[in-house]
């Protein structure tokens, strides 16, 4: 699509280690237009933070393509165009470990500024402040170190730096899971605010499929290594297809007996996720669902598009409205 | 009153750092009966793991002291006994399940090692090696882990994170205490098996009618835990109630603004949370820690602390917005 | 706002210093180190001044007043050659000192930034080729090593440090490789790559500050190791040469007279064991100085 902002398309990227292949991401593609938040859900083994290191050049591809903005970006970051490295930005998920313990808060923001050589010294300091400023915090914390503040305030730190140059696309792996409920909801609100303001585009990847019904556009679930479903927001939690979704939707615990009633009746996972070395033949979900059939355990389904928009990976509602990959036929 | 398993009162716990003293436990009040499964509901910071500490005697001091309070076990007082007591309600009286399954777990020893060691302590009588281990396989088993057998051979770190947690449930329950502390037992698993394993605790302590206190800060998670909820703010207890108390019409303004705060699965946004920052333990509001983040806040809130009191059937509040017929204690 | 950012910045240095002395004192043992090592480092500066007899570092003899006992003139006694014991074992902190501090200096930096690269390069030929020459010097027995090469060369002092600082640089480099390589995958490294920070900015300003507190601890301990080493060397003969007043040498003359004139070996023994407990002491304090506090 002519406005798709990020296309990524079979994406593969496989680890070798010692005890076989790590098939981390196994042909992944979806797109995102500018402006939207796509979100990435998935347990742990489903490839979504793998997903969100490749794109943001931590690791090369083993496979497939990724385009920015009409440029191919299918390498590692150290291969990247000064450009680019200042149009896509990471906010990784520890707080803990995503600031060096050693710098001060001031050092730690102004190195995307002296990399991309954005202003003298004096306006790179005033630019910091002025950062910090837009996360609510105060100017005197440029003489602190990450470990002096708590989780929320270092994500916000972390948050500042990532947008310092300006960014188009945020990655957000996670940016919340370490953090309190109180804390969540401000820095979401947060970031929706920039996100109005900057236009930027999100890739929100998380766990917690309660925040990510109020924070994504469209949603993808991910399953050792490959999307099971693909849909816009309200239709992803309120008509899930895939039995996968349905089991984790069914998992959460909830407060409210509204949220209560929108989940689908519960359903109990049997067993242990399969690692990523040995990736179950057929559908790789077949191991725990309760509605598997005949050939779940033989034949790979494809990802195919039931519903406008709505993409299922799934044999028993293989019936596409257009044969085609994510991201095609979405007008 | 020796029909609680549990009392803790009044207690006030302080650290020592370079720039004075953290008051950081500031009266907390609980109440834990047999067979009770209690849930504590805290964000960070508000002094929920430094209390379970003082249960089980592990308090880091120096630099923590325990100024005030006492914590009755079936009507003893825990923080006046010495180690060698201590030692013996370890395991026996209280036990702990902690919220990182990968440091709680010794990676040098079997899995059967390290159980049977645990049923050996916590034995009330001498047993033969044999009990114990078909003892430790049993426990294996009620955890509904497969192939006890070859779990009890395996070492930690050839399990998943939600069989390890599994295990250290195991090792809690064998003990066949009369007081088990979860401290976000599922925090760190996956959503599926956070599911499955809250199912089994569930199971278990019903089967058992072992006291529990369910420490977590998820709300969703403590509903579905426990059946009386405490909720904890700046080193003390702010409101206690009925599971269903609570979350129908939650009373203190820290519930309530942390209620809003949560997202919901039906969508709509996420409120603005709380307004301001947790209060700094160096030198805390007076009265109520809350006060500088309530919206409701009054004159009287920053003279004295508000004492826990009854504000309705089954739910106790710490706030002088609701004036209590009688203190809840 | 240039002002105020200058004042802010210099009160929190002060801040940070006290902090740091509040961390390093909290362990009393540490603070005695930093007392012997600072007496000792003020006795060897000092020396012509403090010493009662200065000229009885070099040169000198005076039969009639040799081999005698401790006394209120000579505390600690005279050698066979009627030298002052306490002014040439005040002399001789000098040289222990210096060995110490040349070594050091020429060891630290080319074995820290060794460490640095093979660390961050770990896994390709880069680290392979480092580590393994580390590995060779680190197979040889250190003492071995420095023999044959000070047996090789003129036995004199300066070659006695050429020696030791040989076998000395492949411990830093191990100590960093280990740090550095594990500090790589951290997120705040993988931060300063994506951002694009040249590799210099990551090797020396986001890992560097990470290994400095082990890097640190890890000199004062060493500065007790080469002062011990030295002195072996010197004991053997293959260090400073008479009449330099180092201590090793002396406990080696002093030997010979040994259980008589024991005044003669025992001090400046009791003054090599004071030096390199001094400085390990001050070594731990070393490490919970730079500890980080947590909230």
């Amino acid at each position: 699509m002519p406005d798709d902002l990020l296309i990524v398309e079979n994406l593969k990227k496989y680890f070798v280690t010692s005890q076989g292949t790590v098939r981390a991401v196994d042909d992944v593609s979806f797109s995102t237009r500018e402006g939207e938040t796509l979100g990435l859900v998935g347990e742990s083994g489903s490839g979504k933070s793998t997903v969100a290191y490749t794109m943001i050049g931590l690791h090369a591809p083993t496979a497939g393509t990724i385009t920015f903005d009409g440029q191919d970006m299918s390498v590692a970051v150290q291969k990247r165009s000064r450009r680019l490295k200042r149009a896509i930005q990471i906010v990784f998920q520890d707080p803990g470990t995503s600031l060096n313990p050693r710098r001060t808060i001031e050092q730690i923001l102004s190195l995307p500024l002296q990399v991309h050589k954005m202003g003298t010294r004096r306006e790179r300091r005033n630019t910091v402040i002025e950062l910090l400023r837009q996360v609510e915090l105060p100017a005197d914390y440029l003489f602190k170190s990450p470990h002096m503040l708590g989780g929320g305030e270092r994500q916000m730190v972390a948050i500042a730096r990532a947008l310092a140059t300006n960014p188009r696309l945020v990655i957000l792996d996670e940016p919340t899971s370490a953090l309190d409920v109180s804390i969540q909801a401000k820095i979401i609100n947060m970031l929706c605010g920039f996100q109005v303001e900057m236009n930027l585009t999100y890739l929100f990847i998380t766990h917690d499929l309660s925040l990510m019904r109020n924070v994504a556009s469209r949603v993808a679930i991910m399953y050792l290594g490959k999307i099971y479903e693909l849909a816009r927001t309200d239709e992803f939690f309120e008509r899930p297809l895939q039995p996968y979704t349905k089991m984790l939707l069914s998992s959460i615990p909830v407060v409210l007996p509204e949220e209560e009633a929108i989940k689908p009746s519960r359903i109990i996972s049997k067993g242990e996720i399969p690692s990523p070395v040995n990736v179950p033949p057929g559908c790789g979900f077949h191991t725990r669902c309760p509605e598997r059939e005949g050939n779940c355990d033989a034949e790979e389904p494809q990802l195919v598009e039931v519903e406008e928009g709505h993409f299922v990976r799934c044999h028993k509602l293989a019936e596409p409205l257009t044969v085609g990959m994510a991201g095609e036929g979405r007008e | 009153m020796t029909e609680y398993v549990l009392r803790i009162s009044n207690l006030h716990v302080q650290f020592k750092v370079y720039e004075g003293r953290l008051k950081v436990l500031n009266g907390v009040n609980m109440d834990v009966g047999p067979g009770a499964r209690v849930g504590l509901v805290g964000e960070a910071g508000c002094g929920k793991t430094t209390t379970m500490r003082c249960v089980l005697g592990i308090l880091q001091s120096p630099p923590g002291r325990i100024t005030e309070g006492s914590i009755l076990f079936h009507g003893r007082d825990v923080l006046k006994m010495s180690q060698a007591s201590l030692q013996r309600i370890r395991g026996g009286g209280i036990s702990m399940i902690f919220q990182d399954p990968v440091a709680a777990l010794n990676p040098v020893f079997t899995v059967g090692d390290q159980l049977t060691s645990v049923i050996r302590h916590a034995a009330s009588r001498k047993r033969d090696g044999r009990e114990i281990r078909r003892r430790a396989i049993k426990a294996l088993a009620d955890v509904q882990l497969p192939d006890p057998d070859r779990m009890f051979a395996s070492y930690p770190v050839q399990l998943s994170g939600g069989m390890r947690q599994r295990v250290c449930i195991a090792m809690a329950l064998a003990t066949e205490s009369e007081l088990m502390i979860a401290d976000e037992p599922t925090t760190a698993l996956d959503v599926t098996i956070q599911a499955q394993v809250l199912r089994l605790l569930n199971e278990l302590v019903e089967e058992r009618s072992t006291s529990v206190i369910f420490i977590t800060h998820s709300l969703g998670v403590v509903k579905e835990m426990a059946d009386w909820v405490y909720v904890m703010y700046a080193g003390s207890i702010v409101e206690g109630a009925k599971k269903q108390a609570l979350f129908e019409e939650p009373l203190h303004p820290y519930t309530v603004g942390l209620m809003g705060a949560l997202p919901k699965l039906t969508g709509g946004g996420i409120a603005e949370g709380i307004a301001g920052r947790i209060p700094d333990y160096l030198n805390p509001p007076t009265g109520c820690r809350f006060n500088p983040r309530c919206p409701h806040v009054m004159d009287v809130c920053s003279g004295e602390r508000p004492e826990l009191r009854e504000a309705g059937l089954d739910h106790h509040v710490a706030c002088y917005l609701y004036k209590g017929d009688a203190d809840a204690r | 706002m240039v002002r105020w950012f200058r004042r802010e910045a210099f009160r929190r240095r002060w801040e940070a210093f006290g902090k740091g002395w509040y961390k390093f004192s909290r362990n009393p043992v540490s603070v005695i180190g930093l007392v012997l090592v600072l007496g000792v480092s003020f006795v060897a500066i000092f020396a012509p001044y403090v010493s009662p007899f200065p000229s009885h570092a070099e040169r000198y003899v005076n039969f009639p007043e040799a081999s005698q006992e401790p006394s209120t003139s000579h505390l600690f006694g005279t050698d066979v050659f009627g030298r002052d014991v306490l002014s040439r074992i005040f002399y001789g902190f000098r040289y222990s000192l210096m060995m110490g501090a040349v070594v050091l200096s020429l060891v630290v930096i080319p074995g820290v930034i060794l460490g640095l690269l093979a660390g961050y390069y770990r896994g390709t030929w880069i680290d392979t080729v480092i580590m393994r020459i580390t590995d060779i010097f680190l197979a040889v027995p250190p003492l071995i090593l420095a023999l044959a090469v000070a047996s090789v060369l003129t036995p004199n002092i300066f070659n006695a440090m050429m020696a030791v600082s040989l076998m000395w640089w492949p411990w830093y480099t191990r100590l960093v490789y280990g740090l550095a390589s594990s500090l790589r995958n951290e997120f705040f490294v993988q931060s300063a790559e994506v951002i694009g920070a040249s590799r210099r900015h990551i090797l020396f300003r986001e890992l560097l500050p990470n290994c400095v507190s082990s890097i640190f601890t890890k000199m004062s301990l060493d500065m007790g190791w080469v002062i011990l080493i030295g002195s072996s060397l010197s004991f053997v003969g293959l260090g400073a040469q008479p009449p330099t007043p180092d201590l090793g040498t002396m406990v080696a003359d002093g030997a010979k007279y040994l259980p008589d004139q024991w005044w003669i070996t025992i001090f400046p023994a009791f003054a090599i064991m004071l030096t390199v407990l001094g400085f390990n002491l001050l070594g731990d304090g070393f490490r919970d100085l730079f500890a980080l506090e947590e909230t």
